[in-house]
């Protein structure tokens, strides 16, 4: 065969699955939209899809009634469910590539229970860590405890005899910490406190606002090229250090840039709606298996996937007791588990 | 033509000194290299410090390089289970600080490499369900796909089957031949060493023992020296040079430890 059939055969070869890829790409967010509609149909009120994709489409053709409440009241709340899932999602699927550890998440790094530590300091004593944002005094606290807790695992990651096995212990020693410590809080706090403290941790989208929505938004759309741009050197890293490196990556480099960006991803979300676990785990282990390591498209698929995830979630929290809304952090975790059992389970994650 | 020479190289890792004074000749395109040396003389700690990947003091020249990243190095493999497929792994190595968007260019340089090491049909499968010499072909791929001027691969045929040794050696002698191409390559099969290096450098507890053609480097005085062992070299059927090995250079000291 000559050196151009060759070529040529690669070509179409790699062509095949890159189109399959952008299908898989292209059905994830018609799935993600179809559970955005569905989520905007859901509620006190009940409109039909066709009502809704029409109230989307051209807002002014639908009654006012039906306006306020699919723009207003509902929207903020079901694009909150988008973002976060796709924060959360990117943020664990980009720790699992850094660290190289399947069980790598904002949850089980102590990220998520670091925020809930801070959060419960302003809602049960007023404390605020960063005093001039009286207004936001709840979500600035979990923000910063959030990055606190990313720096420490990254301080402690740069200690010799320090593994990509051994941060999971340590994210898990933090998680019981920051625990026991909300424990603490609770027993000293007044009962109406420890009222908001529990709520807060079970993580819920019922206070999305259209700022919040904005400041993730923008979070979200300024993280995702920094992290494409470095695609190549991120799918390198699933290799292992040595090839990684002998392919002109500077590890250490490339782990701090990437773990600031997540950790911001993820200390912004949970710092608005909560705790909400398993996002963060399962949103990329899908798209790992649907997509492949490429970067170019598991980024997006995890995004994707983290949406659609936290989207179904939000659409399950409204149907599952009818006119009550179960806090989403409960959903999540109680159907996050039997996929977290099978992830443990199946031969996908020994391929790690 | 592409040069290294190094000068005065030293190499620490984890605050050990591992290589020290290490000065060679400038090593021109054209030629491959053999380098040799007993287990944890420093070899591997040699290339990751030419490759910039370990400190030390003293330097490594690069003269004659057309290219902002000259060196291409394939590391021993570490036995991950990576699951990319084969076709884009190599791609991959290919694409590092250049754009998202793949060329045909690139395409064509990847399947160029695929079919010079015959592993066209592995394009497929994924890297973690390979067998070990299966696997040091795509690394050997990944480092040929860079297009570089020096190559230093450490251990390239440590898990391939003979044929397959017999088959790497002679492509990168014909490489370093028609591209003028350095290969340095780390290696225990002093055999190979002997008839396929037009040079060698042995190293030994962090410092090299000698550098120059390998017939005047592989001769029995100093593998006795560096490995302890008894050696002679003759030549065989087809009037390459054969190294054949007596034994242990210290078998009599053996001999009485049994004996007590």
């Amino acid at each position: 065969m000559s050196s151009d059939a060759v070529a040529v055969q690669g070509r179409d070869f790699y062509a095949s699955m890159v189109l399959r890829r952008q299908l898989i790409l292209l059905a994830l967010a018609a799935a993600v939209f179809l559970s955005l509609c569905t989520d905007l149909a859901l509620g006190p009120a009940r409109y039909s899809l066709g009502q809704v994709v029409e109230a989307l489409l051209w807002p002014g053709s639908v009654d006012e009634q039906a306006r306020v409440i699919l723009w207003e009241i509902r929207m903020p709340v079901a694009l909150m469910a988008l973002v976060v899932g796709a924060s959360l999602s990117v943020a664990g699927m980009q720790m699992q590539t850094i660290l190289n550890n399947p069980l790598a998440s904002p949850f089980t790094l102590g990220i998520s229970a670091g925020a809930g530590f801070g959060a419960a300091l302003a809602l049960a004593f007023g404390v605020a860590l960063f005093p001039l944002a009286a207004e936001y005094i709840i979500p600035v606290n979990a923000f910063l405890m959030a990055m606190l807790t990313s720096l420490a695992i990254y301080a402690l990651s740069l200690r010799q005899g320090v593994n990509n096995e051994t941060i999971i212990l340590l994210g898990i020693a933090l998680v019981f910490i920051f625990n026991a410590l909300m424990s603490l809080i609770q027993f000293f706090a007044s009962q109406q406190a420890v009222a908001a403290v529990v709520f807060w941790t079970m993580g819920s989208l019922t206070k999305a606002t259209w700022p919040k929505l904005w400041i993730l938004l923008a979070i979200l759309v300024a993280a995702t090229p920094l992290l494409m741009r470095r695609g190549w050197a991120l799918t390198a890293m699933r290799l292992g250090d040595a090839k990684a490196e002998s392919m002109g990556v500077n590890l250490r480099a490339l782990r701090l840039e990437v773990l600031l960006i997540v950790s911001l991803l993820a200390s912004v979300s949970v710092s608005f709606v909560g705790t909400i676990g398993f996002i963060g785990l399962v949103g990329p282990h899908i798209a790992r298996m649907l997509l492949g390591e490429d970067q170019r498209f598991l980024l997006p698929g995890s995004a994707l996937a983290g949406a659609l995830i936290l989207s179904v979630g939000s659409v399950l929290s409204k149907t599952i007791i009818p006119g009550t809304v179960i806090p989403i952090g409960i959903v999540t975790a109680i159907a996050g588990i039997p996929f977290f059992l099978y992830l443990i389970l199946s031969r996908r994650v020994s391929s790690w | 033509m592409v040069s290294l020479q190094l000068q005065d190289l030293g190499a620490r890792v984890g605050g050990r000194q591992i290589l020290s004074g290490i000065t060679t000749p400038p090593l021109t395109g054209g030629n491959l290299v053999a380098l040799l040396g007993p287990n944890a003389a420093g070899k591997s700690t040699l290339f990751r410090r030419i490759f910039g990947l370990a400190r030390g003091g003293g330097q490594v020249n690069i003269q004659g390089a057309t290219s902002a990243r000259p060196i291409a190095y394939m590391p021993q493999d570490n036995g991950g289970r990576p699951v990319l497929s084969v076709y884009e792994s190599v791609l991959l190595a290919r694409m590092q600080g250049g754009r998202l968007k793949v060329g045909p260019e690139d395409h064509a340089k990847v399947a160029h490499v695929l079919a010079m090491l015959n592993i066209t049909d592995l394009r497929a499968r994924s890297v973690g369900d390979l067998s070990g010499g299966q696997r040091q072909m795509v690394g050997a791929a990944q480092a040929l796909v860079q297009d570089p001027q020096i190559l230093l691969m450490d251990e390239p045929t440590s898990a391939l089957d003979l044929s397959r040794q017999l088959d790497l050696m002679a492509l990168l002698r014909r490489l370093t031949r028609d591209r003028d191409l350095l290969i340095v390559v780390a290696m225990h099969d002093l055999g190979h060493a002997l008839r396929h290096a037009d040079q060698a450098m042995v190293i030994d507890r962090g410092g090299l023992v000698a550098c120059g053609p390998t017939s005047e480097v592989v001769v029995p005085s100093l593998l006795r020296q560096v490995f302890g062992v008894e050696t002679r070299i003759e030549c065989c059927s087809a009037g390459l040079p054969q190294l054949i090995v007596d034994g242990r250079a210290d078998e009599s000291c053996l001999c009485r430890a049994v004996a007590v």
